[in-house]
């Protein structure tokens, strides 16, 4: 496998746990279901591919990320938006049945290709050009995290920003402030959609193919690891905590094929229990966590 | 028409009776004091008005507008400010940003968004803080203050976005003498602004700032009326005054 391949991978991995990072780290929300907006995505762009004839960039990476953001607000509608605001655990085993659900709709649905996906997609096109795996590609990943990344920044620094961090600590209490906390989830939470999306969408462009694990629990759960390892709440930390261990993954992997799984896993749940704040945690400050909002007139 | 009126509210915890069938009043401009012993329902009434329980009968009015059933942002949003009894700044943040996070509740989502409000907000901010005498700690984490202190972010939080109705529950607990003067002080000129429920111990304090008193008792009116009135009331001397 080639280099390039692997960090173009990588990188729209870090879009995914981007993604739960918003949601967690910044809304308090914590969703085991962005693989299904990931692979829900990597579906849609297929089946317009398959069906519609439709691969140019411009139309299916918007469309992957619009059908998401969609999406999202459903599953928004129907787990957060109650008159009582759902308890994280509801939340949580809600977004994880989702996942679940996916996964065992995409294998078991002809339509969808059952257990192998569906395979060949036809190459992203801009204009004359067609993306395929390689530098161009990498480029356009590299891009849309940089992009991403920005939005995502300048969303947690602006005045809204304040009003996520209030209500991650003190949820019940902002509301006596006036905030429709129930407003500012679903925002997040679509928004968060939307990236997983445009995540699953390149992905499938980038595979060439789609497969229900992209949907499922496992790369859900792995997201939601990854993420802590790196550190939430400060967006960078997510994708270094995808960069770090897909890195040290791909080298140990190979060497120690059967012990790899183990000393990974043994690893996160360290770093997990021993370092909450993740490897970001190491290198940044709680103050700088905390951050500011909307710059202050002086 | 009085701002805010609570009319046979009742609120049990399951077999518990915290509130029977209390009614209270309160007019525009008014300092109102709420006071009993502990357990008596002071907190359980404020929670009942601000949105934070529910209450198991009565009906509670604000501005001539039944509020029972209206969540905590929506009574935010026509007036009603609380200060709990437990402090809650949001410790991670700056003072400066805790004022701001209250000051721009009301702000729509696009203007949060694009920071539109920063500006126009700094000058209340600033103000508010110097009236607190709370300018010079403002960039430091809320959490780092003494308990005096985070309660007068707190009430400076409350008072900032100039509530029609605010809800004090023991605002100077956990203060110093000095800190204490000093919110009495703070506290004296507001019933300018706005209306004011508090509840205290501090006897000189009540005193030195309320109109008029309800004294409760395990959940009962045991009797309302100006601080004299009820200085001189027989029934609150037996059941309150004597063991304070
Ligand atoms: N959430 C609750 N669940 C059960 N009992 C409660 C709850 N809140 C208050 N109570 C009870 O209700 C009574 C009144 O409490 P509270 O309003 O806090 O009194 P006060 O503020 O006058 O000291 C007390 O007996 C208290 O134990
Ligand atoms: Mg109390």
């Amino acid at each position: 496998m080639g280099w390039t391949v692997f960090v173009t991978r990588v990188l729209i991995l870090s879009l995914l746990a981007l993604s739960f990072d918003l949601v967690w780290g910044f809304a308090g929300i914590l969703s085991f279901g962005q693989a299904l907006f990931f692979g829900g995505a990597g579906y849609a762009v297929a089946l317009m591919a398959r069906d519609l004839g439709v691969s140019s960039a411009f139309l299916a990476l918007p469309a992957a990320a619009l059908v998401r953001l969609a999406f999202s607000l459903l599953i928004a509608a129907l787990v957060l938006l109650g008159r009582r605001l759902a308890s994280m655990i509801f939340v949580a085993l809600g977004t994880l049945t989702g996942a679940y659900a996916g996964d065992r709709l995409a294998r078991s649905w002809y339509y969808l290709g059952g257990q192998n996906g569906i395979p060949s997609i036809s190459p992203l096109r801009a204009g004359s050009y067609e993306l395929v795996e390689g530098v161009a590609f990498y480029y356009l990943a590299f891009g849309s995290l940089v992009i991403v990344y920005l939005i995502c920044r300048f969303l947690v620094r602006s005045q809204f920003g304040l009003a996520l961090a209030g209500m991650r600590d003190q949820e019940t209490r902002v509301a006596f402030f006036g905030y429709r906390v129930q407003h500012l989830k679903t925002l997040v939470f679509a928004l968060a959609g939307a990236i997983a999306g445009l995540a699953g969408g390149l992905y499938a462009f980038h595979e060439g193919f789609v497969w229900p694990n992209m949907l499922g629990v496992v790369l859900s759960t792995q997201i939601v690891l990854y993420a802590l390892f790196g550190g939430v709440g400060t967006l960078v930390g997510a994708v270094i905590g995808v960069v770090v261990i897909e890195h040290v993954s791909f080298i140990l992997s190979d060497r120690f094929p059967e012990v790899w799984p183990i000393i990974l896993g043994v690893v996160l749940l360290l770093v997990i229990m021993f370092q909450p704040k993740g490897l970001v945690g190491l290198l940044v400050s709680e103050r700088e966590r905390a951050g500011s909002f909307g710059r202050r007139p002086r | 028409m009085p701002l805010l009126e609570a009319c046979n509210v009742t609120k049990m915890f399951g077999e518990l009776t915290a509130l029977n069938q209390v009614s209270l009043t309160v007019g525009e401009h008014e300092v109102h004091g709420l006071i009993g012993p502990n357990g008596s329902g002071k907190s359980t009434l404020l929670k009942c008005i601000a949105g934070a329980e529910s209450p198991t009968a009565g009906t509670i009015f604000f501005a001539g507008h039944d509020i029972t059933e209206k969540p905590p942002e929506e009574r935010a949003r026509v007036g009603i400010n609380i200060k709990f009894q437990i402090t809650s700044v949001i410790p991670s943040l700056s003072v400066y940003d805790n004022v701001l996070l209250s000051l721009q509740a009301q702000s729509p989502l696009t203007s949060l968004i694009w920071s539109r409000t920063r500006q126009a907000l700094h000058f209340r901010i600033m103000e508010t803080l110097e009236h607190f005498r709370l300018a010079e700690r403002m960039d430091e984490c809320a959490g780092v203050l003494s308990h005096g202190e985070q309660e007068l972010v707190e009430i400076a939080m409350a008072l900032a976005p100039e509530p029609k109705l605010l809800l004090l529950d023991e605002p100077t607990a956990g203060m110093n003498l000095e800190e204490r003067r000093i919110t009495a002080e703070l506290l004296r000129p507001i019933k300018d602004r706005c209306s004011v429920v508090i509840v205290e111990h501090d006897l000189d304090f009540i005193r030195d700032i309320c109109d008029v008193l309800t004294v409760l008792d395990q959940g009962n009116v045991l009797d309302g009326g100006t601080v004299e009135e009820i200085q001189a009331s027989k029934r609150v001397q037996e059941v309150y005054l004597a063991r304070v």
